[in-house]
């Protein structure tokens, strides 16, 4: 009898606490699912932020899961195929996502998933050595258009991805035929910055804060960021818009949920890493990784990443990928 | 450069940081020991915990001392057991695990150890006096040259194609170029020979490869021999411990040291090269030198074919620091991992820290030659308990070699279908091994195939053609050299029979 008492107080308390869990809830800890190994830039955010939030003291705890394989499409599988089990877990992904799915290396894309928010960013920029005659985007624009063959542009990445994709968009913009870019893809952005000091590429196209770093060095110097306005770091570089080109471009960060994921669920994740931002803990994980503030949480990042998907895609129909 | 120097000696040489110089290297060569987890990773791992120090010398001496660490460490198991835990070691277990099954393993241990000591601290004398004029030559290659480099690699294999296995080298290096293949090359966005399966996406993992072809294999033939009642020589295993190298051998080992210190420290600088380029050219430029019995014994157990690449990939490893530190370049996976550190120090790697911050810049060279002394003070005395391991009878060490070999292809990836890869290949190797094929040659082939795929690709695209052979007077003189290196010996051979 005492047996059963027990056993009623149990699922009493069961049932209190599901019922608990449909009006507002707190997150106490977060399982982050890293679509990489470990050291890379997904490894690295993830990492990051489970610091900031649990030396803040806005979460208890944080666990990690590095799951590689299919360039990061396993993970995104594997949080849609065990969606109820995993309401615990937030996935990290970036810009890729957007270009995977249309090029259909990954089955699913961005809204098959849960999407909490866009946390942080990096513009693209274009960079040429210190020594160049190239003095603006405008001169390289002139020299592609006159033999498009004599601008060989280095990126870090294959052909199709981000880093083609900018240079590419911005030669559209200023009216030239963006398929005919020459673009020599490294697998590493130093490796492609090598390149472009040993003079095998004209110019490179790249993440801002890897360019304000080698800007730094004396070695280069950048003639354009993708911005809407000039970003601090590196104040005396200009924009592509305000150059009079009309492209903008972010590559972002952000963190994804299992798919049935309940509302208040989301928005207590919302909640939790808008928090994140004014805490001094995260301001230096934020200085240490040199990553860039650019919040989009919730139904804001839908918008951003629709659009994205958009642009990305006219362009790279039109450049034959899709 | 003087002022610098004295500057950075006194910083370098206070307690805390030769403290963590030691605690640098410490953790890096016992971590660098297990298989899997290479000097990117381990790296990697330290930094935040690193960066709670405080003083930038402090930081980044012990993040240096973690990353010769472990290239340091990285041998181990490919001695022992033939278990490569990456790329930069694959050349270490061509000899180093026929001597060990020779009976000379803690000979072997002893060889790595002097070759990585000496390979280590030559670099640095290199780096200390030439940093500053070497970046220009960092950047002197082309993606033309990039793939001559990689023909003088693939000669290597010559070494394996001993009497009547040429044709079968050949097929086996030509298998491993086309594992190469599978996957997203970065040339391609679109996956290829993936069949379907989703973890072949980014290719096939290089730790997995190695431990299927060498350790599994391994492991099969140990039982295999016990159910056949062979003994691998009950005599030979008393040698087991001798660390001894007599005079001749230090002899014969002391010029390839040198040469290979200052060439590896050189193919180290160039972007896009690194240790595991720098092992495999070091292994066939001394089998090329060496005479004509001396080359007999490569791939058997030959102490210079131990020693070339353990040497050469500790001096490639520190020549790394020389693009990272003059153009702010890094050429590595492991620099770009080690700049990230600089940044969150607020450092600026580049032709300015010597100037602005000298006392960090000559503190981190300086702090390398304590660390190497460091790391074979370590490492010697361990050496005989190390080799003891082979002492343990079979059925314990077989699966210890199995565990190493699964825990090396499961720890970097995190991802259980790697271990069904890792059996797959190693059932492959074994097959192999009855029929008796060489197997380096499959993996020298996967290892530069990328880089070779990669670099004739840009080279193609930015010459609109083949022409790129031609264009650059430095091109066609790789080439040539890669066609003497591959022809030469084949002629020697050939003449040598004739002879006969």
């Amino acid at each position: 009898m005492q047996k059963l008492t027990k056993r009623f107080a149990l699922i009493l308390a069961a049932v209190i606490i599901s019922l608990g869990s449909l009006s507002a809830v707190e997150i106490k800890k977060i399982h982050f699912l890293i679509p990489g190994g470990a050291g890379g830039g997904w490894d690295g955010t993830a990492r990051g932020t489970g610091e900031a939030l649990t030396k803040a003291g806005l979460i208890g705890s944080a666990t990690y899961e590095n799951m590689s394989g299919g360039g990061g499409g396993k993970a995104i599988g594997y949080l849609i195929e065990n969606s109820k089990s995993n309401h615990g877990t937030l996935m990290v992904n970036s810009t890729p996502i957007v270009i995977r799915s249309l090029t259909k290396v990954f089955p699913q894309n961005f809204r098959d998933l849960t999407l909490i928010a866009g946390t942080i960013g990096d513009y693209a920029a274009l960079v040429v050595p210190a020594a160049s005659s190239y003095r603006n985007f405008k001169d390289l624009v002139s020299a592609y258009k006159k033999n498009p063959e004599s601008v060989a542009i280095a990126g870090g990445s294959a052909p199709g991805s981000m880093d083609h994709l900018v240079p590419a968009m911005a030669f559209k913009a200023a009216g030239a035929d963006p398929t005919a870019v020459k673009y020599l893809p490294f697998d590493a952005g130093g490796k492609a910055m090598a390149a472009l000091l040993s003079g095998e590429a004209d110019a490179l196209s790249t993440g801002f804060s890897e360019a304000v770093a080698m800007e730094k060095a004396g070695k280069v110097r950048m003639i354009a960021v993708t911005s809407p306005e000039r970003v601090d770091a590196a104040p005396n570089v200009p924009t592509l818009i305000e150059q009079g080109y009309n492209v903008t471009f972010v590559n972002w960060r952000g963190f994804f949920a299992s798919p049935d994921l309940p509302s208040n669920m989301r928005k207590a994740y919302i909640k939790v890493l808008g928090e994140m931002y004014s805490t001094p803990e995260w301001e230096k994980v934020r200085a240490r990784n040199g990553w860039v503030n650019i919040y989009n949480p919730g139904d804001k990042f839908m918008g951003f990443l629709a659009q994205q998907e958009k642009v990305i895609g006219d362009l790279m129909r039109e450049l034959g990928f899709l | 450069m003087l002022d610098g120097l004295l500057l950075g000696l006194e910083t370098a040489f206070t307690f805390q940081n030769m403290f963590f110089a030691a605690l640098g290297c410490f953790i890096g060569t016992i971590i660098g020991m297990l298989p899997g987890l290479g000097p990117m990773s381990v790296v990697a791992i330290m930094i935040p915990v690193s960066l709670q120090i405080g003083d930038p010398s402090t930081t980044l001496i012990l993040l240096a001392g973690v990353y010769y660490g472990a290239i340091f460490g990285g041998s181990t198991s490919s001695i022992l057991i033939n278990a490569p835990g990456e790329a930069a070691v694959v050349a270490t277990s061509f000899d180093g695990y026929p001597m060990a099954r020779n009976g000379q393993a803690g000979k072997a241990l002893t060889i790595a150890a002097i070759s990585s000591f000496s390979g280590g601290t030559i670099g640095v004398v290199l780096l200390m006096f030439f940093a500053p004029a070497l970046a220009s030559f960092a950047i002197l290659f082309w993606s033309a040259e990039y793939f001559a480099l990689m023909l003088v690699g693939l000669s290597a294999i010559s070494a394996f194609a001993g009497k009547g296995k040429v044709l079968k080298a050949i097929m086996m290096t030509i298998l491993g170029l086309m594992l190469a293949t599978v996957g997203e090359s970065s040339l391609f966005q679109a996956p290829r020979f993936t069949l379907g399966i989703m973890d072949l996406q980014s290719g096939i993992n290089f730790v997995t490869l190695a431990m299927g072809l060498f350790a599994v294999p391994e492991a099969f033939f140990l039982a295999i021999d016990k159910i056949r009642g062979e003994k691998s020589g009950s005599k030979k295993s008393q040698e087991i411990n001798n660390l001894r190298i007599n005079r001749k051998e230090a002899k014969s080992i002391a010029p390839v040291i040198g040469r290979q210190s200052i060439q590896g420290f050189l193919i180290g600088v160039m972007p896009g090269t690194g240790a595991t380029i720098a092992s495999f050219l070091g292994y066939a430029v001394e089998r090329n030198l060496a005479s004509p019995k001396e080359r007999k014994e490569f791939g058997k157990g030959s102490i210079k074919g131990l020693s070339a690449p353990e040497t050469a990939n500790n001096a490639a490893s520190t020549g790394s620091f020389v693009p990272l530190l003059t153009l702010g370049i890094p050429g590595s996976g492991t620099t770009a991992v080690l700049l990230g550190a600089f940044i969150a120090l607020n450092l600026q790697p580049g032709p300015q820290l010597m100037q602005d911050r000298p006392e960090v810049f000559w503190s981190v060279i300086l702090s390398m030659y304590f660390g190497n002394i460091i790391l074979l003070v370590l490492n010697l005395p361990l050496v005989p308990y190390i080799a003891k391991l082979l002492t343990i009878p079979r059925s314990y060490l077989i699966p210890f070699v199995l565990f190493f070999a699964m825990a090396g292809a499961y720890i970097g990836q995190n991802n259980s279908t790697e271990l069904l890869i890792l059996i797959g290949f190693g059932v492959i190797a074994i097959i192999f091994r009855f029929a008796d094929y060489p197997l380096p040659p499959l993996l020298i082939g996967f290892v530069l195939g990328q880089m070779f795929e990669d670099n004739f690709g840009r080279a193609m695209r930015n010459a609109n053609g083949i022409q790129f052979i031609w264009e650059r007077p430095m091109t066609l003189i790789l080439i040539f050299s890669a066609a003497i290196f591959i022809l030469v010996p084949l002629i020697r051979d050939w003449l040598n029979i004739k002879k006969k």
